[in-house]
């Protein structure tokens, strides 16, 4: 309710645009959102104004290309960065889809478990990621066609604290944008 | 602001505060209730309180039965009587153009003597932050150091799959949203000077950092190389920021322009180096490094250079914070398993663990450097907690609704 109402108020009184998006070394998308006042005026009295707050909402809009028809995910051991030999023939199949077609782009996510910190956890996706990448690489796909990226443990596939659970998260996924 | 004033109002209780431990030394005083406040749309000397308690420097003596404002001459004795050596009485009137005046007044009830007073005019969505006012003057009377009561906070809230940044006053109340989105939001950083939050957005399906005007909602792209962007730390001059990129392979630190540019690598390591905070000279930047085979906490000159490993015990030693008067380090530390909050004192390196919890997260120090905010979990949710220095007086700050996590506290407010 407080949400459906918060987004209600945002509509009403929707501002235009306010975002300066400078691009650097890969295109995104421009996700620039749109600000909106939801107080009308920002007003503030006599010695204790207090500085207001413009809400920004992005929508999640998101095309995904065409990708092989084999497994897309990695997992990897506890505490490990290694590619174990059950996955090499991911990697093969996708290695060969993507030197079929020079203008395919795929990017490698990262993933960890849900423990430890955020930051932390996002430089341990990034090096499953790479591990991915170095991979694909060794069998002949170009760099420019592959990006390493983390997310950490921003998005876990199992919610649970159990092993199982922790054990699907730790993974790379190979995308196709 | 009305409708999102009164919602907010209507799902916030007032937070909860835990006193452990012995040998305290509290203040004892009384807030009385400000006259007219019941009419008003903030109950002031609660708020007032609740500040009070938090800073863990002050215990409250209940002010029951009181009829008082800011002329009112107290019953000294009578208030020795319950204890109190403090007094804060005031009052709330409503004007004629519907902004609120409010005044009040300190009283060292033990001397009998008048601490001074002030007012403000404000609008009704300003009164918290008048009460916030008050509650500094209090602390910066009775303990000689400057309150950070009227500060701002900012915390990321993940609600099913939203994520929601928001700016709230420093007791977590008062939440607006700077930015709601489908993907997750990381690691939001105040810029110095109050104005700008730094943060890492997933919005474009990678990490990637935004800087981003609170007031106009203006956003710019600061960090979108190859590969992952991320771990904003702001210089404390407000020109660089510090952050983990992995453009060259792995995880370093780089520096780059606040207005954006090519970023200057300032560590070289095949391992990870993540979490970059600068020291409030600006001289140093402390952050999170494997090199030595676990995470571990080095300290290396800002602009690059020979690092010295700060953390010694344990083996997972991440999310470092300074405070601002630079005597003090919060970080997280992995002791059987759990993840608990601890600070070290720098001048002699002593550490002590500050919570009982088991899955803390990213420490930031008040701008008083004597209150910590940071993540744990609470009853099955994140939830965020200040907590004193000494680890002694919590308190859970409820802001949001859902799991809230990733704080970060703003500097002091231009008055």
């Amino acid at each position: 309710m407080k949400r459906f109402l918060l987004v209600l108020v945002a509509g009403i009184l929707m501002v235009g645009c306010g975002s300066s998006v400078k691009l650097d070394d890969v295109p995104v998308e421009d996700k620039s959102g749109i600000a909106v006042n939801p107080s009308g005026a920002a007003g503030s009295g006599a010695g204790v104004a207090q500085s207001g707050v413009m809400p920004v909402e992005l929508d999640g809009s998101r095309t995904s290309a065409m990708a092989p028809n084999s497994p897309k995910i990695v997992f990897f051991d506890y505490d490990s960065y290694v590619i174990k030999p059950e996955f090499q023939s991911v990697i093969e199949s996708h290695a060969r889809f993507i030197n079929a077609d020079k203008a395919k782009k795929v990017v490698i996510e990262g993933h960890t478990d849900m423990s430890g910190g955020r930051e932390y956890n996002l430089a341990l996706g990034q090096k499953r990621a790479e591990a991915v990448r170095r991979a694909l690489s060794l069998l002949g796909v170009p760099e420019n066609q592959v990006e390493a990226v983390s997310f950490g443990k921003e998005k876990p596939t199992a919610l649970g604290s159990d092993e199982t659970s922790m054990s699907l998260n730790r993974r790379a996924e190979i995308a196709y944008r | 602001m009305g409708v999102l004033w009164m919602m907010s109002s209507s799902t916030h209780a007032q937070f909860r505060i835990e006193v452990s431990g012995v040998g305290l030394t509290q203040l004892p005083i009384s807030v009385a209730p400000f006259r007219g406040q019941d009419a008003a749309p903030q109950k002031i000397s609660t708020i007032i309180l609740a500040d009070l308690e938090r800073s863990g420097q002050f215990r409250p003596v209940d002010s029951s039965g009181q009829v008082l404002d800011e002329l009112s001459r107290p019953d000294v004795a009578a208030w020795r009587q319950k204890g109190a050596d403090s007094l804060v009485s005031g009052s709330v009137t409503r004007l004629a153009d519907g902004r609120f005046d409010v005044r009040f007044r300190l009283w060292d009830v033990v001397r009998s003597q008048d601490l001074g007073g002030q007012s403000f005019v404000v609008t009704p969505a300003d009164l918290r932050m008048a009460s916030h006012r008050i509650a500094d003057y209090v602390f910066e009377k009775l303990t000689g150091e400057k309150g950070a009561f009227s500060t701002r906070i900012t915390y990321v809230t993940k609600v099913a799959q939203r994520y929601q940044l928001w700016v709230s006053d420093a007791d977590g109340e008062n939440s607006q949203s700077a930015l709601a989105s489908p993907e997750p939001i990381i690691s939001p950083s105040w810029s110095p000077n109050g104005n700008h939050v730094a943060y890492v957005s997933f919005e474009s399906r990678k990490p990637v950092v935004y800087t981003h005007d609170v007031l106009s909602g203006k956003r710019r792209l600061i960090a979108n190389f190859r590969g992952s962007n991320s771990a904003p730390a702001w210089s404390p001059d407000g020109r660089t920021l510090a952050m983990t990129l992995s453009r060259d392979g792995g995880s370093q630190l780089y520096a780059i322009d606040a207005n954006g540019g090519e970023p200057r690598r300032l560590t070289q390591t095949s391992g990870i180096d993540t979490e970059p905070v600068y020291s409030s000279d600006g001289k140093s930047l402390f952050f999170v490094s494997d090199r030595g085979g676990a995470p571990q906490i080095y300290k290396m000159p800002s602009i690059g250079g020979s690092a010295e490993r700060v953390t010694f015990t344990g083996n997972y030693n991440i999310s470092p914070a300074l405070s601002p008067d630079g005597r003090w380090l919060a970080y997280v530390s992995r002791v059987s398993g759990a993840f608990k909050l601890h600070l070290m004192e720098l001048s002699s390196g002593v550490v002590t663990p500050l919570t009982d919890t088991g899955a803390d997260e990213n420490p930031s120090f008040a701008p008083n450097s004597r209150l910590i905010v940071y993540a744990t979990q609470y009853q099955g949710r994140e939830a965020l907690m200040t907590t004193t220095l000494d680890g002694k007086v919590k308190a859970r700050l409820n802001g949001q609704g859902g799991d809230i996590r990733e704080p970060d506290w703003g500097p002091f407010q231009k008055q």
